[in-house]
C-alpha cells in the first residue's frame, strides 16, 4: 500500500514542482520521496522510478498522440536516428524514471546512514 | 558500508544529472530536452490546436484583431496602422521567432555564437563584406523618415512583446536543440534582414574569376567567352524600345591599358559563401487586352533557396488606409510581394553587377594607411569581435578605405601576398530607406503611387512589375546602378587613385522600363534588361532561356486565364536543349559508341524536351553538355589550377551555331587538332560512364536525380526537419526553375478583376515549428504544381466559416 501511495505522491510532487522548476526538479522530487517514504532501497528506487517513468511516459504519449506523432517522428529521427515515436517516448520515460529513482536511492541511503550513526 | 553506499549513490546521481544536464558527454541536455514539462514535448502542437486568444499588450493603440483561416494565414484588421505593424511583429515572432533571429544573426556574422568555431570563416566573411556597416547605414536613413521609423518601431515592439511573454518551455525547438535563448529584437535586425536579402540578390560577382580569365585568355578571347549579349536575347524591355543617348559617356582612365587590362598576376583567392547565382525569379503581367476577363493578370515566382521554415510568411493587413495581401518576410514590416484593392506588385532580380573590388596597397601589415592619390591615406579600422560558443572571442580587424571595407587580405586569406588586398565598393553599403518602398506600395492606388514608391529603392536591383485595376501595366528595372565606362568593374581595379572610382549612378529615369507596351504584356526572368541599344555599360549575371519560353508563350496567348498562368509557372520545357540537341545528335560519332551508350543516346533523341520528373533524357542531356563544356574550356582556362568560372551555356551553343570550328574546341594540350565531332563524342562517352553509375543507383530519372529537397535552415545538421525526394520537374533555364534545393519559393497569380482573384502557394507552411501540422503542409500542393485560392477577407467576413481562429488584441 505504502508503495502505491509513494508512487502516486511522488508523481504528483514531480508534476507540481515541474510546473515552476526546471527539469531537474524530478531529482529533488526523487530525493524527497526517498527521504520521506520509509521503504527498502529497492522499493524506494522502484516507486520513484515508476512514478516519474509513468508521469513522463504517459504525458509524452498523450501529447504525442494528440500531435499525431508529427514531432516525435522528427525528433526520434534526429536524436536516435530511428523514425520511431514510441522509442522516443520510451527514452523520455526511462530518463525521467532513472533520474528520479537514483535520486530516491540517494535520499534513502542518506536517511539510512544518518539513522545508524 | 552505509557511507560507501551513500557516496556511491550520490556519485551515480551526480553523474546522471551531469550527463543529462550538460552538453559535455552528450550533444544535448537530454534531461531538459526530453522533459515533458520543459522540453520538446511542449512543442508538439495538438492536431486540434486552438489559436483563439485575447492578448493584452501595452503598445496597442486601437481596435485590433487577427483572424486566421484554415491554412493559418493571419488576416490583421487594425484601426491604427502602427498597430498593424506591431501585430505583424508579434505574429511573425509567434510563428517564426527562431528563423528571424537566426537569419539576422547570419546577416551580422554571429553564427559562431550559436554553433561554435565551424562558422568562424562564415562570420568573418559577413563582417568583412560590411554587412553590419551596411545595415547601420540603412537604419540611419530609415529612422530619419518619421513614417518608416514609426512603422519599424512598432514592428520591433511587437516582436519584443512576444519575446517578453514567452515562457522558456515554449521556446522554438531549435533553441532547445542548440541550447540558447532569444535576445531582444532591434530595428537594426530589420535592417540586417534587408541586407541579407541584398547580399543574396546583389552579392554575386565574378571580379576575381574574370581577372584571372583575362590574364590567361587575353582581352580578345575574354570578350568572346564572357559576352553577356546572346543572339537569342529576349530583353526585359521589349526590343525596339528607343533609348535616349547617354549625356556624357564616361571614358576609361588613361592608365587602363597598363594598370587594368594588363595586370601581372593571377589572384589565388578561394572565395567562400558566394550567393547562389540562380537567385532569380520570373514575373510577368498581361494587360486586359490579352486576358479573358479583360483585366490585367500579374504573376510572380521568386527563385530562392528553398528552406524550412520558409523565407515567406503569407498574410493580409487591413487598416483604414489600405488592405494588402501577399507574402511578407519575417523580419520586416509590410507585404513584400502581393496586391491591395487597387494594384498588384512583384519582383525579379536584376542580376546587375553593383559590386566591384579595388586592389589596395597598404603601407604595412597594420593596415592603418594605404596609398591613394600619391599619398598615404589613413584607413578606418573596425574591430570585429566574433563570439564563439564555448571558446574565446575571435578578433578581426577590417580596414575601411575610401572605397569600402577591405574584404580580402593576407590576414584573412593566407594564399594572398602582401600586395594583394582588395577593398569592396558595393551599392549595398550606401544609405537608403528601401523599407519605405514597401510601406508605400502596400497603399499604392495607381501607377504614379508605384512610381513614387520605387524611387526609394537603391539595392538590390529588381525588375518591379506592376498592374492596376484601372488597367495599367508597367515594369521598371529599378535601383542605383553605377555609371560605368565600358568594361569598368569586370576586373579588379587599381585602388591607388580616384580615376577608377564610380562616378555616380545612372539617373533613375533612364533605368530600363516599359509602361503599357503595344504587345500587351511585360515579363522578366533575370535576363539582360535591354539589348545593345541601351546606351549604358551594364555588366551582370544574366539568365537567357527562361525568358524565351515565357515570351513565346505570352506572345501567343489570348483570352488568358489564371489556369493558363498556373500552367506557365509550372512549365518544364527546356529551350536550351531545343537549341543544343540538334548539334549534339548531328556531331556525335555513333560508330564509336557501345550498345549502352547508344541506348542512352536514343533517350536523348526521342525526348520531348520537357524536364519532367520521370524522364531520363534531362539527366543524360545535362551530363553531356557539362562534359562537352569541360572538354572545350578546361585547357584554355587552366581550370583547376586558378579560380576561374565557366562561360555561360549560351556562349558555346551560339558559337557552334555560327562556326563548328570554334577555336576553343581544340585541346591546346595535345598535338592533334580536335574537332567538334571528336569532342562531342568524347563528352558523350564520359557522360555515359557517369550515367551508368547513376542508373545503378536508380538515379537516372530527372526527379530522382534532382531529389528536390527543402532543407531546414540548419541544413544537413537537421535532416529530420527537411523534406526530401520531392518528385518535380524543371531546372535551370526552365520556367519551373526548381533545382535540387532552389527554385520557386512563392508562386502567385493575381487577376485584377473587380473582386481580385488570386492564387498562391509556397513550399513550406505558416508555422516554423517542426512539431506543427502547419510546418510543411503546403509542400505537397507546391510539388504537384497546384495553388490555394487567396482569401482577401473583408470587414463583412468576421463571422465567415473560413475564419478558424481569432486573436483579439487590446491594451487593457
Amino acid at each position: 500500500m505504502k508503495f502505491f501511495v509513494s508512487i502516486i505522491v511522488t508523481a504528483i510532487l514531480a508534476f507540481s514542482m515541474g510546473y515552476v522548476l526546471p527539469w531537474w526538479s524530478i531529482a529533488v522530487t526523487g530525493f524527497i520521496s526517498g527521504v520521506f517514504f520509509m521503504q527498502s532501497k529497492l522499493l524506494s528506487f522502484l516507486s520513484a522510478f515508476i512514478a516519474v517513468a509513468l508521469f513522463w511516459g504517459i504525458m509524452a504519449l498523450y501529447i504525442s498522440n494528440a500531435n499525431n506523432h508529427i514531432l516525435a517522428h522528427r525528433i526520434s529521427l534526429l536524436i536516435i536516428k530511428k523514425d520511431n515515436p514510441y522509442l522516443l517516448i520510451l527514452l523520455t520515460s526511462l530518463i525521467g524514471g532513472l533520474t528520479t529513482g537514483v535520486s530516491a536511492l540517494t535520499g534513502r541511503s542518506l536517511v539510512l546512514m544518518i539513522k545508524k550513526v | 558500508m552505509k557511507y560507501v553506499l551513500f557516496i556511491l549513490f550520490i556519485l551515480l546521481n551526480t553523474a546522471i544529472l551531469f550527463v543529462l544536464g550538460s552538453r559535455t558527454v552528450l550533444p544535448l541536455q537530454l534531461g531538459k530536452f526530453l522533459s515533458v514539462q520543459e522540453g520538446i514535448w511542449q512543442n508538439a502542437e495538438p492536431a486540434n490546436i486552438d489559436f483563439n486568444a485575447t492578448i493584452k499588450l501595452e503598445g496597442i493603440q486601437g481596435k485590433a484583431d487577427v483572424y486566421f483561416d484554415e491554412r493559418l494565414v493571419p488576416h490583421i484588421f487594425a484601426e491604427q496602422e502602427n498597430d498593424a505593424y506591431f501585430i505583424q511583429g508579434f505574429i511573425h515572432a509567434k510563428f517564426r521567432l527562431w528563423q528571424m533571429e537566426f537569419q539576422t544573426h547570419a546577416a551580422a556574422g554571429r553564427i559562431s555564437e550559436i554553433v561554435g568555431d565551424k562558422a568562424i570563416n562564415f562570420d568573418k566573411t559577413q563582417r568583412r563584406i560590411g554587412m553590419v556597416f551596411a545595415a547601420e547605414n540603412a537604419l540611419a536613413e530609415m529612422e530619419k523618415d518619421p513614417v518608416s521609423k514609426s512603422a519599424i518601431d512598432a514592428y520591433t515592439a511587437g516582436i519584443n512583446s512576444y519575446i517578453d511573454r514567452l515562457h522558456s518551455s515554449q521556446l522554438p525547438i531549435e533553441y532547445k536543440l542548440l541550447g540558447y535563448e532569444p535576445e531582444h529584437w532591434t530595428n537594426l535586425k530589420t535592417a540586417l534582414f534587408t541586407k541579407q536579402m541584398t547580399n543574396n540578390l546583389a552579392g554575386y560577382d565574378r571580379d576575381f574569376e574574370f581577372t584571372n580569365a583575362l590574364k590567361v585568355l587575353g582581352e580578345e578571347n575574354f570578350k568572346i567567352l564572357y559576352s553577356d549579349l546572346p543572339d537569342s536575347l529576349y530583353p526585359v524591355i521589349p526590343k525596339g524600345t528607343v533609348y535616349a543617348a547617354q549625356n556624357e559617356p564616361l571614358t576609361p582612365p588613361a592608365t587602363a591599358d597598363s594598370l587594368y587590362y594588363n595586370r601581372k598576376d593571377t589572384i589565388h583567392l578561394a572565395e567562400e559563401f558566394k550567393p547562389n547565382p540562380s537567385n532569380g525569379s520570373n514575373n510577368w503581367v498581361l494587360a486586359g487586352s490579352k486576358t479573358k476577363s479583360g483585366k490585367p493578370i500579374l504573376c510572380n515566382d521568386p527563385h530562392l533557396g528553398l528552406t524550412l521554415p520558409s523565407i515567406w510568411f503569407e498574410m493580409q493587413i487591413h487598416t483604414p488606409e489600405y488592405n494588402s495581401y501577399g507574402v511578407s518576410f519575417p523580419g520586416i514590416p509590410g507585404i513584400v510581394i502581393g496586391f491591395n484593392d487597387s494594384v498588384a506588385f512583384g519582383f525579379t532580380n536584376a542580376g546587375r553587377d553593383v559590386k566591384d573590388y579595388y586592389q589596395i596597397q597598404f603601407k604595412d601589415d597594420s593596415k592603418k594607411e594605404y596609398w591613394f592619390s600619391n599619398q598615404w591615406k589613413k584607413s578606418n579600422q573596425r574591430i570585429e569581435l566574433i563570439k564563439v560558443k564555448n571558446q574565446t572571442t575571435v578578433h578581426d580587424t577590417v580596414a575601411y578605405t575610401i572605397f569600402g571595407p577591405v574584404v580580402y587580405d593576407k590576414s584573412f586569406k593566407t594564399d594572398l601576398s602582401k600586395d594583394q588586398a582588395y577593398a569592396l565598393r558595393w551599392v549595398a553599403h550606401d544609405s537608403s530607406n528601401i523599407l519605405k518602398m514597401w510601406l508605400l506600395l502596400n497603399r499604392a492606388k495607381n501607377y504614379n503611387d508605384y512610381l513614387e514608391a520605387i524611387s526609394y529603392f537603391n539595392v538590390p536591383g529588381q525588375n518591379m512589375i506592376f498592374a492596376s485595376k484601372s488597367g495599367d501595366i508597367a515594369l521598371w528595372q529599378q535601383a542605383n546602378f553605377p555609371l560605368r565606362w565600358k568594361d569598368q568593374g569586370l576586373f579588379v581595379m587599381p585602388g591607388t587613385d580616384s580615376s577608377y572610382m564610380w562616378k555616380g549612378y545612372i539617373p533613375h529615369d533612364q533605368n530600363p522600363h516599359s509602361v503599357n507596351p503595344a504587345q500587351g504584356y511585360l515579363s522578366s526572368a533575370n535576363q539582360r534588361p535591354a539589348d545593345s541599344t541601351y546606351p549604358y555599360f551594364i555588366p551582370g549575371s544574366y539568365e537567357v532561356y527562361r525568358a524565351i519560353t515565357i515570351n513565346r508563350k505570352l506572345e501567343a496567348m489570348f483570352n488568358a486565364t489564371a489556369e493558363d498562368m498556373m500552367s506557365l509557372q509550372n512549365n518544364n520545357y527546356n529551350v536550351f536543349a531545343e537549341e543544343a540537341r540538334p548539334f549534339l545528335l548531328q556531331y556525335v560519332d555513333r560508330t564509336q559508341l557501345t550498345a549502352k551508350e547508344l541506348d542512352y543516346l536514343n533517350s536523348v533523341a526521342s525526348w520531348n524536351l520537357s524536364n519532367d520528373p520521370l524522364e531520363k533524357a534531362p539527366v543524360c542531356f545535362n551530363a553531356w553538355w557539362d562534359s562537352l563544356e569541360i572538354n572545350v574550356y578546361h585547357d584554355e582556362l587552366n581550370m583547376g589550377s586558378i579560380p576561374v568560372i565557366k562561360p555561360e551555356r549560351f556562349i558555346l551553343l551560339e558559337a557552334i551555331e555560327k562556326n563548328t570550328a570554334f577555336e576553343f574546341i581544340d585541346d591546346i594540350n595535345t598535338p592533334e587538332l580536335e574537332t567538334l565531332s571528336m569532342q562531342v563524342t568524347s563528352a558523350w562517352k564520359k557522360a555515359s560512364t557517369h550515367l551508368n553509375t547513376l542508373e545503378q543507383d536508380d538515379k537516372l530519372t530527372w526527379g530522382k536525380y534532382k531529389n528536390t529537397t527543402v532543407y531546414h535552415l540548419l541544413k544537413t545538421n537537421a535532416m529530420a526537419f527537411a523534406r526530401t525526394g520531392l518528385m518535380n520537374g524543371g531546372g535551370v533555364g526552365i520556367v519551373n526553375a526548381t533545382q535540387h534545393d532552389h527554385g520557386p519559393s512563392w508562386r502567385m497569380i493575381v487577376e485584377l478583376t473587380t473582386t481580385t482573384q488570386a492564387f498562391g502557394v509556397y513550399p513550406g507552411g505558416q508555422s516554423g515549428n517542426p512539431g506543427s501540422f502547419y510546418y510543411d503542409n503546403f509542400i505537397d500542393t507546391w510539388t504537384a504544381g497546384k495553388y490555394y485560392p487567396l482569401w482577401v477577407m473583408s470587414v463583412d467576413d468576421f463571422s465567415d466559416k473560413k475564419v478558424k481562429w481569432k486573436i483579439h488584441f487590446s491594451n487593457n
